[in-house]
């Protein structure tokens, strides 16, 4: 009861209530992303009591997430790197008239999922924990082999494009301090570079300015955003909910599960969901020609990693993703130390932190709805006034990821090569998987090698490490095994004839 | 306690009438400084320990000014990537930034050519010692038991991790294997991003020792999933009395930790670092300051500028001679 009270207090709503909007705002930008938007609230938080300062931080992350999908499905940019899975998905169902559709069903996962890991945060956060430290490097890299799998399994066209794609982002991955050495790789004597290529700015340069030159390489044709969105918000929704009711608590699920597990986040829950929700889907041809299943697969995980992240956070103080990271220091700052005691405190602020979570993802309803009705805005305004202000957000969002200016060259350059390759029919999907995981497959492969003196049956010798590269090797198999099995097929076919 | 409290503010009190004396003192053209915000760069991420310190110290320090002092992350590199942006911007004393003890390190591995000669160093304000963590359910009791498995079994059997290659922990840990007259790479070291990732590799099974900083373990210890042997610090930390110190248990003298302290580019006018200097001390007693240390357990050490110059340059061939040992110097 005690938390009760510490929530619903006209402080508490009102921080709640302006982080909604300043969630949205950096959600819906292109270019600004919700990392950027909570490591904005830190100096904040300094000057605000403990639950305030949390509701502020998990209103904003749990918007942004949902607001990313709306620049997703107007313009092709994601708005949030968690959007990027099923952009393409949305943009070419909003292209068919059915943009508010979209975000209505888009909404409504989001709340469902934000909702459905706040109820695995509050029942089963210490069991669900302690499956998290059973993964060491060995499982971590059997993960990011599957990730990167999925990227090419999930692209549309042709896979050998999409392997390439893959390659360069795992190239990019190269770049920086080789963290087994310590020496630096591709740094050109730059140390900017010494930190890694940032995948903020290159996701910014691959969606957004990409998206931007193609604007204006095709002008002679007078290019407009050709959307009519006169639907109706929810009125699909029940539909759809009624149909696709096992992918949204399939896509809740996995997006939890891989929130919580340290380093992975909402960007790559979206991901797996995704190609899980394609791979086992009847109708595994329509996706990404604009079907509404990947959407609930998606936009239901993206949500539910947001609050899976703070399980090991709370549990353990260990991150879940780069948001719950800033949240520790900002607990640790408000004398929450994150521990098993934080449980058992009695001081209630631990219930005052899952109403927080219950009422930011209600919120959402009210206040999606409206940014849906605004994003009309999208529409109205013309493409020229438009596309240089997105270039403007461009450039701030990856400046300030960092405060580099290298960020922003870079930004700059891959949106050039983005821009080449995808006039040449390479996705864009794959490079970024590849740069996010690539250095995840290489430092856990390299900390495992080193622990084990290069022993690689090691992979195998764990239950879940064995599991997972099971899992790996049967679906790298897979396109093999079933043309085997059709000849089979076919030939007993024949035989019988 | 109170006695200790009340010194405490005299002591504030003093130094920051000291300060306001500095300040009329300095004459015209510096009497107004700083007459605009200051920016505080960290060479670490935002939401970890060094960027909470900085955050709380800039606070303190605003008070002392009246000037905002902005904290801003230039993460990566190790470090390199924050250190480089504080001795390229201009010393108007208007661009600080937090220096870590990476700079007595980076150098002697080849990764950048930036020296504690580059800084103009103004207080240092912590000080973080390593403390020796291994899982609860380890085989090993006590850290003499460890120190004598690590010494008779053979080279590699055990593991540590904590921080990246050549990182803060892993020479402080190789650093006090040399001090046992153990080889400094007779336990692999695994790398790390962090203490964090380490602790969950460490409670997974994977690794065998944490040679963190004691608060970096703090919540896997209230879970009971780690424990610490000891603190390689010159006295118990307050925060966690339990733990006792090497020193206490087989009486070596090797105290080497990660320092912290505020650090401008070279060749700053004096008057502007004394004036720092002065604020900063008060800042440094300041309660805001004080109470946030405590409270978090990290180690609280004031030197001033001379001082914390005359550090850097001890530790710089400390930290040479043990990465020349470990092997990593380039």
């Amino acid at each position: 009861m005690n938390g009760v009270g510490l929530v619903l207090n006209f402080d508490t709503i009102l921080v709640i209530l302006a982080a909604s909007l300043f969630g949205i705002f950096v959600g819906a930008v292109p270019g600004l992303t919700a990392t950027m938007a909570v490591a904005l609230l830190v100096p904040l938080t300094f000057y605000m009591d403990t639950i305030p300062a949390i509701a502020a931080i998990v209103t904003t992350s749990a918007m942004a997430i949902f607001a990313g999908d709306i620049p997703g499905t107007y313009l092709n940019i994601p708005g949030t790197p968690a959007s990027a899975a099923y952009v393409g998905e949305s943009h070419a169902l909003a292209k068919k008239g059915r943009a508010r559709e979209v975000l209505g069903i888009n909404l409504v996962c989001s709340v469902f999922g934000g909702i459905f890991g706040t109820i695995i945060l509050i029942v089963v956060a210490q069991s669900l924990a302690e499956v998290a430290l059973k993964f060491s490097a060995f499982e971590y890299f059997w993960l990011a082999v599957l990730g990167l799998s999925c990227s090419i399994f999930i692209s549309v066209g042709s896979r050998t494009k999409a392997f390439l794609s893959l390659l360069f982002g795992i190239l990019l991955s190269t770049v920086g301090l080789d963290m087994m050495s310590g020496a630096p790789r591709f740094t050109f004597g730059v140390p900017d570079l010494m930190a890694g290529i940032n995948f903020i700015p290159v996701m910014i340069g691959m969606f957004a300015l990409n998206e931007l030159m193609g604007y204006y390489g095709s002008k002679s044709e007078k290019k407009t955003i050709s959307i009519v969105d006169n639907d109706s918000v929810f009125h699909n929704v029940p539909r759809h909910i009624k149909r696709y009711w096992r992918n949204l608590l399939r896509g809740s699920s996995i997006g939890t599960l891989i929130g919580a597990l340290p380093g992975a986040g909402a960007d790559i829950a979206a991901w797996i969901s995704y190609g899980v929700g394609k791979g086992r889907s009847k109708d595994s041809a329509k996706y990404g020609t604009g079907h509404i299943e990947g959407i609930v697969d998606a936009s239901s995980a993206n949500n539910s990693g947001i609050s899976g992240a703070w399980v090991p956070a709370l549990v353990f103080g260990i991150p879940g993703d780069s948001i719950t990271a800033i949240v520790i220091g900002v607990l640790y700052m408000k004398g929450m130390n994150p521990g098993p005691t934080i449980f058992m405190d009695g001081s209630g602020l631990i219930y005052a932190l899952f109403i927080v979570f219950i009422l930011a993802n209600l919120m959402m309803l009210p206040i999606g709805y409206m940014a849906i009705r605004l994003s009309k805005l999208f529409i109205l305004t013309p493409s020229r006034v438009l596309m240089p202000i997105i270039l403007c957000f461009c450039i701030v969002g990856a400046f300030a990821i960092n405060n580099s200016v290298v960020d922003i060259w870079l930004m700059l350059i891959v949106g050039l090569v983005a821009y080449l390759l995808a006039v040449n029919g390479f996705p864009m999907a794959p490079a970024i998987l590849g740069l996010v995981l690539g250095s995840v497959v290489e430092n856990n492969f390299m900390s495992a090698m080193l622990r084990t003196g290069g022993d690689l049956t090691s992979f195998f010798a764990r239950p879940i490490s064995a599991g997972l590269g099971i899992a790996v090797i049967l679906l790298w198999c897979s396109p093999l095994l079933i043309k085997a099995y059709r000849y089979q097929k076919q030939k007993s076919e024949r035989a019988s004839l | 306690m109170t006695i200790t409290n009340h010194s405490l503010k005299i002591k504030t009190l003093l130094t920051s009438s000291i300060a306001a004396a500095v300040m009329v003192a300095s004459g015209a053209a510096l009497a107004d400084y700083p007459e605009r915000p200051i920016t505080l760069i960290v060479p670490w991420a935002a939401g970890g320990g060094t960027d909470a310190t900085a955050r709380t110290i800039a606070r303190a320090l605003e008070e002392e000014l009246g000037q905002n002092v902005n904290v801003v992350n230039r993460t990566g590199g190790s470090g390199v990537v924050g250190h480089t942006a504080m001795i390229n911007a201009r010393p108007d004393g208007y661009t600080l930034g937090l220096a870590t003890g990476e700079v007595n390190m980076m150098h002697w591995q080849g990764l950048t050519n930036l020296t504690y000669e580059d800084f103009t160093p103004i207080a240092q304000i912590n000080y973080d010692f390593p403390g020796i963590q291994v899982a609860a359910d380890s085989p090993y009791e006590s850290l003499e038991e460890l120190l004598e498995a690590i010494r008779t079994e053979p080279k590699g059997t055990f593991t540590a991790s904590g921080t990246g290659q050549g990182g803060v922990w892993h020479l402080a840990f190789a650093g006090f294997l040399m001090d046992q007259d153990i080889p400094a790479d007779q336990v692999t070291w695994i790398p790390s991003e962090g203490a964090a990732p380490a602790m969950v590799e460490l409670v997974s099974g994977g690794i065998d020792i944490v040679p963190s900083s004691v608060p970096e373990g703090r919540s896997m210890m209230e879970a009971g999933r780690v424990k610490s042997f000891a603190v390689m610090s010159p006295d118990r930390i307050p925060s966690f009395p339990d733990i006792p110190t090497t020193k206490e248990l087989i009486d070596t003298n090797y105290q080497v930790g990660e320092w912290r302290g505020i650090a401008g580019p070279k060749g700053m006018d004096p008057e502007i670092v004394a004036t720092l200097e002065a604020a900063l001390e008060a800042a440094y007693n300041s309660e805001t300051y004080q109470g946030f240390m405590d409270q978090q357990g990290f180690g609280t050490e004031w030197r001033n500028a001379e001082e914390f110059g005359q550090l850097m340059q001890e530790m710089d061939s400390v930290f040479g001679e043990i990465v020349e040992q470990v092997g990593l110097a380039n």
